[in-house]
Order: C-alpha cells, then sequence, then structure tokens
C-alpha cells in the first residue's frame, strides 16, 4: 500500500506578482510503505518545494497529499501532527542546533510530542544509537561537537520523533567519501531495521544509485522519471539532457555499449561494472579458443 | 614560470577553545612551492587541514611558526597583507555567503570598488570578468534569481574583477548540481589556460582533482602525496586507506590491472579508461 499519495499537485511562488514561478506543475505518484526512495533533479527543478509539501510546510495550490489514505489538509489545525508522521532533516541541519546539550537537542521533538520522560529518554537513546553518536557525547553542548557530529546530532533529533516517513535534504553534502559513507549506511541500516519509508535528495548519483530502491526524476517542475534505479541510469542520455549525469561507472558501460561492446548499461556500481568487463573478456577469451 | 607561493615548514594552531584547553597544531610543517601559472588540486579528508592551509595563502590565517611567501612578500609582514590579498583571490563554499549586490554587475564591481580603481577601468574590468565566466549577458539580472553554478561563476568574476594572478577555491561546488559543477569546472580550466591565472582547487571531488596539472594531498595536516594526477591516483590502496576515493574510471582499471590484465597502471578519465578496455577487447 502507498504510504503518501500526491495528486496532480502544482504550486506556483508569488503569484500575481511580476515574480510569479511555478514550482511544481501538476505532480502525480504514489510512495510505497518501506521504501527508500531517492529523489534527484537539476537546481530549481522543484525538489525542495516537493519535499516541504509532503510534511506539510507548504499547501499546494492545486491537488491534494494523501498520508495512509488521509488528505494532510482535511484539518488544516492539525497539521502538527503530519510533520510528526513525515520528518524532514533540511540541508546544513547542524545550524539548527540550539539546546544546552546534545541530549536535550535530541529530546526536543519527542518533549513537543508529550511523551513521557522515559519513552522520550528511550527514543533519544533509540536515536543516538542509529546515527552512530557514541552516549558520552550526549550531555556535551552541541556546539562542542565536531562537524560531522553535529550533523549526525541534528539527524538523530527529527528520528527520535520516529516518523513514518523520514525525508533527508542532502544529509551527505559537504563531509568527505568516507564520512558520507558511513552516514549513508547507518541511514540504510535504520531503514532497514525500523522498516519505514526514507526519501534522499541528493546530487550525488553515485550515492543514490547505490542507497535507492527507485528514484524519482524532477524537471522543470514535473516528475519525468519513476523507476528502479537501473531502469532510471540506463537512460543517461536523458538525465544529461535534464541537467543530470549517471554515475561514471554507468557512464563508461553506457559508452562501451555505444562501441557495440554487449555489457549491461544498467551497472552502477564499480563492482557491477567489473564483472560486465569481466564477462565481456571471458566471452572473447572463449572464442579465440574456438577458432 | 618561477614560484609564486611558498611554504616553509608552517606549523599552525587556532586559539585555545571555551574551556582553555590548548588545541593540537592543525598544519604540522608543510613545506610546499606553487609556481606561476601551475593549476594545483588539493585534496584531503574532513579535518585534514586543507581548507587551514587554504586560508594562509592570501593572509587569512597566519602561521604559528614557519612561513607562507607570495610573490616574495611575507604573509606575516602587516605592510603587505593588502598587496597579497590583491594577489591571490579567494571563493568559499557557498555562493549565497559571497555575494552582496543586487545586481550581478555591481556584485562583481564591489572588490575593484573598495580597491579604488577609477569608474571607467571599472566598467571594462566587469565586462571582461563576466565574459571571461559566460555570464556577460546576465550582467543586470538579480543574483538570487540564478542557479548555484550561476552565482558561483559570479563570485568567480568578482575575484577575476580584481585582477589577482592566483585563485584560491575552497569547495566552490560542493553546493552545486552536475550541471553547475561542470560549469565552474570549465570556468576554472579557461581561467588558468587562456588567462594564465594560477589556481589552487580544494575538493573532495577526485573527478575535478584529475583535472589540474598537480594534485597535493593533506592528511594530518601534512603533504602526503604530491604528484601529477596519474602518479597519485596510480595509489588507490593508499589513497583509500587516507579516507580518500578515487574516480571509478580509476578504480575499474585498477581491479582489472589487479586480475593481472595488460592495462595502464593508472587511469585518471572516462575516456582512457573506454581505451583501455577497448584495447583488452580487441581480437
Amino acid at each position: 500500500m502507498s504510504v503518501i499519495k500526491v495528486e496532480n499537485i502544482s504550486l506556483t511562488y508569488g503569484k500575481g506578482t511580476s515574480f510569479c514561478k511555478t514550482a511544481l506543475d501538476d505532480v502525480s505518484f504514489e510512495i510505497e510503505e518501506g521504501e527508500f526512495l531517492g529523489i534527484i533533479g537539476h537546481t530549481g527543478s522543484g525538489k525542495s518545494t516537493l519535499v516541504q509539501l509532503l510534511n506539510g510546510l507548504l499547501k499546494p495550490d492545486q491537488g491534494r497529499i494523501l498520508l495512509n489514505g488521509r488528505d494532510i489538509w482535511e484539518k488544516p489545525k492539525q497539521i502538527r501532527e503530519v510533520r510528526f508522521k513525515v520528518g524532514m532533516v533540511f540541508q546544513y541541519p547542524e545550524y539548527q542546533l540550539f539546546e544546552e546539550t546534545v541530549r536535550k537537542d535530541i529530546a526536543y521533538g519527542p518533549k513537543n510530542m508529550k511523551l513521557s520522560e522515559d519513552e522520550i529518554d528511550k527514543k533519544v537513546t533509540e536515536a543516538a544509537r542509529f546515527t552512530g553518536l557514541r552516549p558520552e557525547l550526549l550531555d556535551k553542548s552541541p556546539f562542542d561537537l565536531s562537524g560531522g557530529e553535529k550533523r549526525r546530532a541534528a539527524i538523530a533529533g527529527v528520528i527520535a520523533m520516529d516518523p513514518d516517513v523520514l525525508i533527508l535534504d542532502e544529509p551527505a553534502a559537504g563531509l568527505d567519501p568516507l564520512g558520507r559513507d558511513a552516514l549513508l549506511s547507518q541511514i540504510k541500516d535504520y531503514h532497514d531495521t525500523r522498516k519505514n519509508t526514507v526519501l534522499l535528495v541528493s546530487h550525488s548519483m553515485e550515492d543514490i544509485a547505490r542507497i535507492s530502491d527507485r528514484i524519482l526524476v524532477m524537471n522543470k517542475g514535473k516528475n519525468v522519471m519513476l523507476d528502479s534505479a537501473k531502469a532510471v541510469f540506463s537512460r543517461g542520455r536523458e538525465l544529461e539532457a535534464m541537467g543530470l549525469r549517471v554515475p561514471q561507472i554507468t557512464r563508461i558501460m553506457m559508452l562501451l555499449r555505444e562501441k557495440g561492446i554487449p555489457v549491461d548499461t544498467g551497472a552502477l556500481t564499480v563492482e557491477q561494472g567489473f564483472s560486465e568487463v569481466l564477462g565481456c573478456l571471458s566471452q572473447k577469451h572463449a572464442a579465440v579458443k574456438d577458432q | 614560470m618561477g614560484d609564486f607561493i611558498t611554504v616553509k615548514d608552517l606549523y599552525f594552531k587556532y586559539e585555545e577553545n571555551e574551556d582553555g584547553q590548548e588545541s593540537d597544531f592543525a598544519l604540522k610543517g608543510i613545506d610546499l612551492t606553487v609556481s606561476r601559472g601551475e593549476f594545483v588540486a588539493v585534496v584531503g579528508h574532513n579535518g585534514s587541514g586543507k581548507s587551514t592551509l587554504a586560508k594562509h595563502f592570501n593572509a587569512i590565517y597566519l602561521p604559528t611558526t614557519g612561513d607562507v611567501i607570495v610573490d616574495g612578500m611575507n604573509t606575516k609582514d602587516d605592510d603587505h597583507v593588502f598587496d597579497i590579498r590583491k594577489k591571490v583571490g579567494l571563493v568559499l563554499q557557498n555562493p549565497d555567503n559571497q555575494i552582496v549586490a543586487g545586481v550581478v554587475e555591481e556584485d562583481v564591481a564591489f572588490g575593484c570598488e573598495n580597491l579604488g580603481v577609477p569608474p571607467k577601468e571599472i566598467r571594462k574590468r566587469v565586462d571582461d570578468a563576466l565574459k571571461a565566466v559566460d555570464m556577460y549577458e546576465y550582467r543586470l539580472h538579480s543574483p538570487d534569481k540564478l542557479s548555484g553554478g550561476q552565482k558561483q561563476r559570479v563570485a568567480i568574476a568578482g575575484i577575476i574583477a580584481m585582477e589577482p594572478e592566483c585563485i584560491v577555491l575552497d569547495e566552490p561546488t560542493a553546493m552545486l548540481d552536475p550541471r553547475g559543477r561542470d560549469e565552474v569546472m570549465s570556468t576554472i580550466t579557461r581561467l588558468n589556460r587562456e588567462n594564465g591565472i594560477t589556481i589552487i582547487l580544494i575538493t573532495h571531488y577526485m573527478e575535478e582533482a584529475v583535472l589540474a596539472g598537480r594534485v597535493v594531498m593533506i592528511d594530518s595536516g601534512k603533504v602526503f602525496l604530491d604528484g601529477t594526477p596519474g602518479e597519485v591516483f596510480s595509489k588507490v590502496e593508499l589513497l583509500k586507506q587516507h579516507r580518500l576515493d578515487v574516480p571509478q574510471a580509476t578504480e575499474l582499471n585498477y581491479k582489472l590491472k589487479g586480475c593481472g590484465f595488460d592495462v595502464p597502471d593508472s587511469v585518471l578519465t572516462e575516456d582512457e579508461c573506454i581505451e583501455a578496455i577497448m584495447k583488452l577487447l580487441k581480437v
């Protein structure tokens, strides 16, 4: 069953002014419960507008958004509930840390949900574990943490609300390759354990390719593709025309294919590309032997 | 050519933190020479000291011990700070933090105005700078309506208009989408090749580092590797141990090499990788 259903939503900023800009134009799609959805698109394609609509920070001009079958704007006064269910981690979330201790900062969301002290404690500990924050950091000031630790603390604050849908906007921006890999695999582990729905917005095609079940591609305010990572990235030329790229390894496979080498252009990791090339090499080897 | 920036046994320590604890040295004995007209990429993981080093090139940070000499001037010499900053411009990660004016061409003119360049000369420099980054047609636009890549190119134009001999860029593409990244990288490469501007590029993206003539890898505040992209990226295992990636093309070639196939020691680009594979497949 779909956890989120988007029906014909449109949104125009600055309506009636000379700065009027259509950010989303008649967008419809469904997100399955428990899936890991990657969202890609060029700057200004409508990705950020879309995710802000999904947790009720923006209201669509037209169309509706169903969360577990119910229109999120059915009772506008209860929109807060939607924001607890659809947790949002913004870009550079570490700038939003504000409490005296990391523990209090992570507890801020659960506290607003009016959970008991015990429950709050439990959620904080769990969230810290999911994001790989060492327990001894919890009683420090968030401002004494390193950049990577601050990022984790901020993400933990959203995870602690135990959302049904977790949205992350460029969670790994500015981290080095190892820090990025570590953070993404923790998010993946969290998703596998918690079995909730995760939406990840990123400009890194390599990261998106590796981690997502399906990928939503936005272009000029419209959703143009929604398919498996393999199917999306096998349409490399179309993505390039939209100002996107495919992972370098996928591009190498695509170019080899264009030269008549029978490799699978859906290879998304170096390992997959390597085994494709090995396959061709062993075929060639067999052919030479036959002659 | 000739030495333009010389870093001699540079040690740097940030001021003590709030608890009064002594912080460790962020840079521990860097020796580095950058020649006029070079394009150097500086890579290293978070906390390796690469951004700290970048801020030494135009006297934003001063060495705790050791020296940084820019075109014969020591950055420690107060009298020269202004001249050094005229010679070495700095572009930062987030374009939104670097744009000050409401119209593109006014933003580009800002630096020149502060240098006291005569108005007629500013007009010419601004036009030339905007043409150099391919943003001339946007000169009358408002910067906040531009894409990330365009904003970053406007920020670069603002530096170019001050006619520096060297531009230091600290992760200029970290916040950009793929097209924006390409735009900024081709602008940087062109400024180096055609205008002879010395470029020092701090980056996490190995695909960008391969475009440089030289790659310097910093780890734990020291220069760990220094060589051509080919030399540095042939050390795949070593780079991985030091929390760095190699381009996927390089890694694929490395795996083939590891299986005993006859491929080059190191490839850097998609085209080189494809050429190597086609050669293997040729009967």
